[in-house]
């Protein structure tokens, strides 16, 4: 965490209370006068019990329906929160996001971190009763891989030996190397030392089956009954695109830890929608506010309103296939510099996004991005630079550049794209042709890679460590929409693959990204951050930039009675 | 031959016209929804392309668009309008048959809310006409048709939900409190259109000769009006009735939205824009069907309250 953010935080903490004095906001109109909570007790470890509320019910916005509840076939955020409180996967994460012991309680990784041997919790039980054994985490990984299942994510196996191959067709699911040692130990062999292997293991992907239900259930696996799962609260109501009702898992092994009767899931898909309901009482946890109402909700809502940085990366990229940008680097280059990213976190995005000259966000272990030299200019001298390069590939005043800039709708976006065409315009004189197009059209322009010129993208991370965002720019992988490809850049990723030493690999992906930013395929703008209104009684949770939020962690605390 | 055999024949013309209709829908929708750039696993995270093939094989989508067409009307012969794209664990036939209650609770309120409202403040117009009671009522109206929903709703939410307590937000939980707003919010409109049709009807009518003679005989004048004027004054709002009880019960994407309602409307919007093929056809055909039927049953009614009206005479 920086210390821009800290300044932020503070920032807001003071206008609150500025704020506070005067006249009252509307939240002081609003009914449900939200009483403060009690101060937190503990006691062994544990909030004392009469600080808590009696109703332990958790209403949490989750921003969209899920499109799945099958682990194996799960894709997407909103999916993966609630399968985070029906399933265990081997490691969980802890409230702020460091990894823990899941299913398994202990592990051992070879001297080479190819092979992994997990030993399990004697007491893992399902829903049902069943023990969890090593077995059904096998059937997990091998479901997850067989093409049959057609999951959505499994290429996130793809560090499992065999998995390669299983995920192609080319091999049976019984090759993937995850084997079973007894009812209780599980090996896994990996391809490449995969440092944040475990971090992956607590991704739905990687969940154990309850075999018996899938196969009496079939495609109706996922319903309220029919799921059986190990984790620490099972799916009692399920009313598509209006709630889906959680409850505690009574053979759950730290059952005696969790604190919350139930959960309900909302998916509200209209963020202002949320936020009303929030102020009426409705909810305690929304999943975003929008971006417009940032100024009122740091007023009148400053101890509930959550800003923390989220592990994702906003940027524009350059399409390399295609001139003016194929063969002229100095012209990328200058409009990196041509835009002022303070002005475009301060007055544009608004909701204290950072902004950045890289492609990896910070926040990821040890991980320090290598910062390129621009990025301690002022940025009159980045202007000046700017100007000199784009002099340099051959425009000016009489020749200025043309170019198309396209985005997807979304408020967000255009705004942003507004903001560079004239930032652009004013420091150099290019003309920009801002150009909006819907999802699909957009996703599928950008990977045909023949209409695009510059477009805006993005990323947030599937697991906390840089490879996540670095890999995309890889030589012909899937994601790589920017034609990118650089020999030196590919052979680091592969060295980076293969080492096993950890401070070794982080050398070599902060070479791999410096070679990606002296490339320039992209123009990085700002990292992402989270916003959210979180109810005050609501604890047990913590700000983690992957964004997970496991309810078993959580509790609600009783109010402070009326004086 | 009686004008009851006549009805009849007219509506089993009239349910044989739905077959070649819906196939023209169908038809079309099919491909236009193909010819849209993108697919349904499109995302901001490509699928690799080992991964996309196995889901396009699970989906049929990888055997020639002609196949296709066939293999989908088949199953809509069986009334089978296969598994959704999106929601993976559910099939349309179930996602429509949790939407639809949802969008035809809301929308039949509010039909009825704004008949009752909307026919009683129009015959009131009618009666004071050019009196001061007209031109409020008019106003109100002309505001009513020209402020749209998503204005009305969120100061509605914003007064009586969050402010005063006394409703929720929004949200499909609880009790007959839930319905209030989006009720309200939906009608509103509707009410102020069905007002001024049935005031300028009522005004035509109170001036026909039938009435005059009735008058004349004395008869007191709310006999007049519900014995006699009220029902021709009623033909154009029946006649408009049609499409827009098809529009009320299929679902509003925009009341939807804001009062986070899981009706029908949204699943077609969200439908097309994620490319989920099956579900779209689903509720394509689905409001097909449905807006031929409400049609007929407008015809019918029609016929019942016009006596210059007669099928299979002449």
């Amino acid at each position: 965490m920086s210390v821009r953010y800290f300044a932020f935080v503070l920032t807001c903490v003071l206008l609150a209370g500025c704020g506070r004095d005067e006249a009252p906001g509307p939240r002081a109109r609003d009914a449900v006068h939200r009483q403060q909570p009690v101060e937190l007790r503990m006691v062994d470890g544990r909030p004392a019990p009469e600080v808590l509320a009696g109703e332990q019910v958790l209403h949490r916005d989750n921003g969209n329906e899920p499109q799945t509840l099958d682990p194996h076939l799960a894709q997407g955020v909103p999916a993966a929160n609630i399968l985070r409180d029906l399933f265990e996967g081997l490691t969980a994460e802890a409230p702020d996001g460091a990894i823990i012991p899941g299913a398994a309680a202990r592990w051992n990784i070879s001297h080479d971190g190819r092979v992994y041997t997990f030993h399990l919790r004697r007491d893992g039980r399902w829903s049902n009763g069943d023990p969890v054994t090593a077995v059904d985490f096998v059937e997990g990984f091998r479901r997850s891989a067989d093409p049959a299942t057609a999951s959505h994510y499994a290429h996130v196996l793809r560090p499992i030996a065999g998995a390669t191959a299983v995920l192609a067709g080319a091999a049976s699911p019984d090759t993937l190397g995850v084997v079973a040692l007894d009812d209780y130990s599980l090996q896994i062999t990996l391809v490449d030392p995969t440092p944040y292997f475990l971090g992956l293991l607590s991704h739905a992907s990687t969940y154990p089956v309850h075999r018996a239900s899938v196969a009496t259930h079939g495609p109706r696996y996922p319903r309220p009954g029919n799921l059986v799962s190990n984790g620490a609260f099972v799916l009692t109501d399920w009313q598509v695109r209006s709630r889906i009702e959680l409850a505690r898992n009574p053979h759950y092994h730290g059952v005696d830890e969790v604190i919350l009767d139930r959960v309900v899931y909302y998916p509200y898909e209209d963020s202002g929608a949320a936020v009303k309901q929030y102020r009426a009482g409705q909810l305690h946890w929304t999943w975003e506010v929008p971006a417009n109402h940032f100024d009122w909700l740091r007023e009148d809502y400053p101890d509930e309103l959550v800003v923390s940085p989220w592990l994702g990366s906003y940027f524009l990229g350059y399409n390399l296939g295609r001139e003016p940008f194929q063969h002229s680097p100095e012209l990328r280059r200058a409009l990196v510099l041509a835009v002022d990213r303070g002005i475009l976190t301060d007055k544009v995005t608004r909701f204290g996004e950072r902004p950045t000259f890289n492609l990896v966000p910070p926040g990821i272990g040890e991980y320090e991005p290598p910062a390129p030299e621009w990025a301690s200019w002022t940025q009159q001298q980045r202007e000046e630079e700017a100007r000199r390069l784009y002099e340099a590939a051959g425009y000016g005043p009489d020749q200025p550049l043309r170019i198309q800039l396209r985005y997807n709708t979304s408020q967000n976006h255009k705004k942003v794209a507004l903001a560079v065409a004239s930032m652009w315009k004013q420091v150099l004189g290019v003309h920009t042709e801002l150009i909006n197009e819907e999802w699909k059209v957009f996703l599928q322009n950008r990977q045909q890679r023949v209409l695009t010129q510059v477009f805006r993208a993005g990323w947030i991370g599937d697991y906390a460590d840089p490879f996540t965002f670095l890999e995309m720019f890889r030589t012909g992988h899937g994601q790589n929409d920017y034609g990118y490809s650089d020999s030196l850049y590919d052979s680091l990723l592969a060295q980076a693959a293969s080492e096993r030493i950890p401070a070794r690999r982080r050398r070599l992906m902060v070479e791999a990204e410096r070679v990606l930013l002296e490339d320039q395929p992209i123009i990085p703008l700002y990292t992402y951050v989270t916003r959210r209104l979180v109810d005050p009684h609501l604890r047990g949770w913590a700000s983690n930039v992957m964004d997970h939020h496991y309810s078993r962690h959580m509790f609600l605390l009783k109010s402070e009675p009326r004086p | 031959m009686s004008a009851e055999t006549g009805v009849m024949r007219h509506a089993g013309r009239r349910l044989l016209g739905l077959v070649p209709t819906l196939l023209i829908l169908i038809t079309i929708v099919f491909f236009m929804m193909r010819v849209a750039p993108g697919g349904p696993f499109d995302a901001e995270k490509a699928l690799p392309p080992d991964i996309q093939a196995n889901l396009e094989a699970r989906y049929h989508l990888d055997e020639p668009l002609i196949q296709q067409y066939f293999r989908y009307l088949g199953q809509v012969l069986r009334f089978d309008f296969g598994p959704s794209f999106q929601y993976r664990d559910w099939t349309v036939n179930e996602l429509i048959a949790q939407g639809f209650p949802v969008s035809l609770t809301i929308g039949g309120l509010a039909l009825v809310l704004s008949l009752l409202v909307g026919v009683s403040v129009g015959v009131l117009a009618a009666l004071r006409q050019n009196r001061p009671t007209d031109y409020t009522v008019m106003g109100f109206a002309m505001l009513g048709i020209s402020i749209p929903n998503f204005v009305v709703a969120p100061v509605l939410i914003l007064l009586l939900a969050v402010y005063a307590g006394w409703l929720p937000a929004g949200g499909w939980e609880g009790g007959w409190t839930r319905l209030v707003l989006p009720v309200i919010t939906l009608a509103l409109p509707v009410i102020a259109y069905i007002a001024r049709l049935t005031r300028g009807s009522m005004i035509e009518v109170l001036h026909s000769n039938f009435i005059r003679a009735a008058r004349a005989k004395g008869l007191p004048g709310r006999q007049v009006i519900f014995g006699y004027a009220l029902k021709p004054a009623l033909l154009p709002v029946v006649s408009w009735l049609g499409p827009a009880a098809a529009g009320l019960v299929t679902g509003s994407v925009v009341v939807e939205r804001i009062f986070a309602i899981p009706g029908l409307g949204s699943y077609f919007v969200q439908g097309a824009l994620n490319r989920d093929y099956t579900l779209v056809m689903g509720v394509v055909v689905f409001y097909g069907f449905l807006i031929i039927v409400l049609n007929f049953i407008v015809d019918l009614l029609y016929v019942w309250m016009n006596p210059r009206v007669r099928y299979g005479e002449g």
